[in-house]
């Protein structure tokens, strides 16, 4: 199923971000997918997420799949050229996967093999456009596609509390342009910027869905303040964190600070993406208190 | 050393079309070839059509202070023109831009690598010769080598406060651009078709592939 089904039937479309491990065993990511991702419509699966070298996003996607969950695969041009990533999308589709999320990807420089080669042949909005290309039953390069063509739904990622947002609405533009259906953002711990950023960006007609991370901790806080992009966590909401230690620990703490992001947000948007970096036990109780 | 070669008329003619046009030509470093007889004769037309205000023919337009001294004697004929027209390597188009900041400035020509001497290149500019030169979409700032993906259809979501993820020294190439085209009233050209690279080296896989640059 093609998650852009569910947000044409006006439903809240919930996902929830899973890293493959460092190694090829991935039973234990599928039975904690199993276990705590069943609240939750769809899976994305990250593609050697900031560079580090990872266990495959394709057959993790083709794994969850087989244990009944929805998954998203996620494609980066990092790593490979505009033919094997027309080859790997022919493969998803094979296999049923229906989803794709489409990026461009960190730098090499980021994760732990800084020596190599960074591709980047194509780019977010290019590999939209190719995928547009196939579906169409023509490759890149003009040639023609044996057989009925592939069917995505094609999704995108904006940055809404960028310090450069009117640069990324652009980009956004510029991805619904090419073909993208649906949008999951960066974290947001800034509604009132996601609200303002969103009273923009539904002038493109594209659902979005809210980004979201738990905040496990100050520190996890201040490192994402002076290292990732996009993502600023306030100060009250790190004094709120420092209050009770044992309560966000626990994880009570972020999980009440993000229910109340996405309840304030939820009005504006039309899903919701839970990036839980390792939390994913956390999920469950979060969609309760978020009241999802 | 290196190739200069005129971007196409289908490509350079609606970005002049009605405009009043300032020629630069470079004949810069000795060994680079350069289409005079070809940019002669389009001067010529545009001449004709009473589109140029100035044309200055000279070298080495990728060293700034010269530059700066040639431009000041061309001072009122660039204020007279809306765009000004550079046939120059890379480094060159983006010498000039940065030096007539408030002018929409164009690329005549794309440039393609030949080995040996590569002129006077100043440190702040770079040219990779990539051949499909993109600086007319980008308001003068070349995506290939100020970005550190080269990345051609926008930013990536990797930089903080401006400042590239690979290089926190390096400002985002790409806000820059943006930045570039809100500046002269142009954030329109972002709107353009999806550009995807051209890695092909010889003529022959080169050609079949529409540019729109």
């Amino acid at each position: 199923m093609k998650i852009t089904e569910l947000f044409d039937r006006g439903e809240f479309v919930v996902s929830a971000e899973v890293g493959p491990p460092k190694g090829c065993h991935i039973e234990p990511l599928l039975e904690e997918a199993k276990k705590y991702l069943s609240g939750v419509t769809a899976v994305n699966v990250t593609d050697s997420q900031s560079s580090v070298m990872r266990f495959g996003s394709l057959a993790t996607c083709k794994a969850l799949k087989d244990e009944g969950l929805l998954p998203i695969f996620q494609i980066t041009c990092r790593d490979r050229n505009r033919i094997a990533l027309q080859s790997d999308i022919l493969s998803a589709a094979y296999f049923g996967i229906e989803n794709l999320l489409l990026l461009t990807g960190d730098h090499t420089k980021m994760g732990d093999h800084p020596q190599a080669k960074p591709v980047f042949d194509l780019d977010s909005v290019s590999l939209i456009h190719t995928v547009k290309q196939l579906e169409s039953g023509v490759d890149l390069g003009g040639n023609e596609l044996v057989g009925e063509p592939p069917k995505f739904a094609k999704g995108a990622v904006v940055s809404p509390c960028s310090d450069s947002v009117d640069a990324q609405l652009a980009k956004m533009e510029r991805k619904v342009a090419a073909g993208a259906d649906y949008f999951q953002t960066q974290a947001v711990y800034e509604p009132e910027k996601f609200i303002k950023f969103m009273e923009k960006a539904k002038q493109f007609g594209k659902p979005v869905q809210l980004g979201v991370v738990i905040p496990k901790n100050v520190g996890m806080c201040r490192y994402m303040n002076s290292n990732v992009a996009g993502i600023h966590v306030p100060e009250e909401m790190i004094e709120e964190l420092k209050k009770d230690k044992e309560a966000t620990k626990a994880g009570i703490t972020g999980v009440e600070i993000v229910a109340r992001i996405i309840k304030e947000c939820r009005p504006y948007c039309q899903g919701v993406h839970i990036m839980a970096l390792g939390w994913e036990s956390k999920i469950p109780g979060l969609l309760e208190k978020a009241g999802i | 050393m290196l190739i200069t070669e005129l971007k196409s008329r289908e490509t350079t003619a609606p970005l002049l079309a009605g405009k009043k046009v300032f020629i630069i030509n470079c004949h810069g470093c000795r060994e680079v070839h350069f289409p005079e007889k070809e940019a002669a004769g389009y001067d010529a037309e545009l001449s004709a059509a009473g589109q140029v205000t100035g044309i200055l023919t000279t070298d080495y337009i990728c060293n700034p202070e010269n530059l700066k001294l040639r431009l000041e004697k061309y001072k009122s004929q660039i204020e007279a023109a809306d765009v000004v027209l550079v046939r120059s390597c890379g480094v060159g188009v983006q010498t000039v831009s940065e030096y007539l900041e408030d002018k929409i400035v164009y690329a005549g020509c794309d440039t393609y690598p030949l080995p040996g001497h590569q002129g006077v290149t100043p440190q702040e500019y770079k040219c990779d010769q990539c051949g499909e030169c993109y600086l007319n979409i980008t308001g003068g700032i070349c995506p290939i080598t100020a970005c550190s993906k080269s990345l051609v259809n926008g930013q990536c979501g990797g930089a903080k406060n401006g400042k590239c993820e690979v290089d926190s020294e390096m400002e985002c190439g790409w806000e820059r651009i943006y930045r570039r085209l809100a500046m002269l009233g142009r954030l329109d050209v972002l709107k353009c078709p999806v550009q995807i690279r051209n890695f092909a080296t010889d003529d022959e896989t080169r050609q079949p592939e529409e540019s729109n640059l």
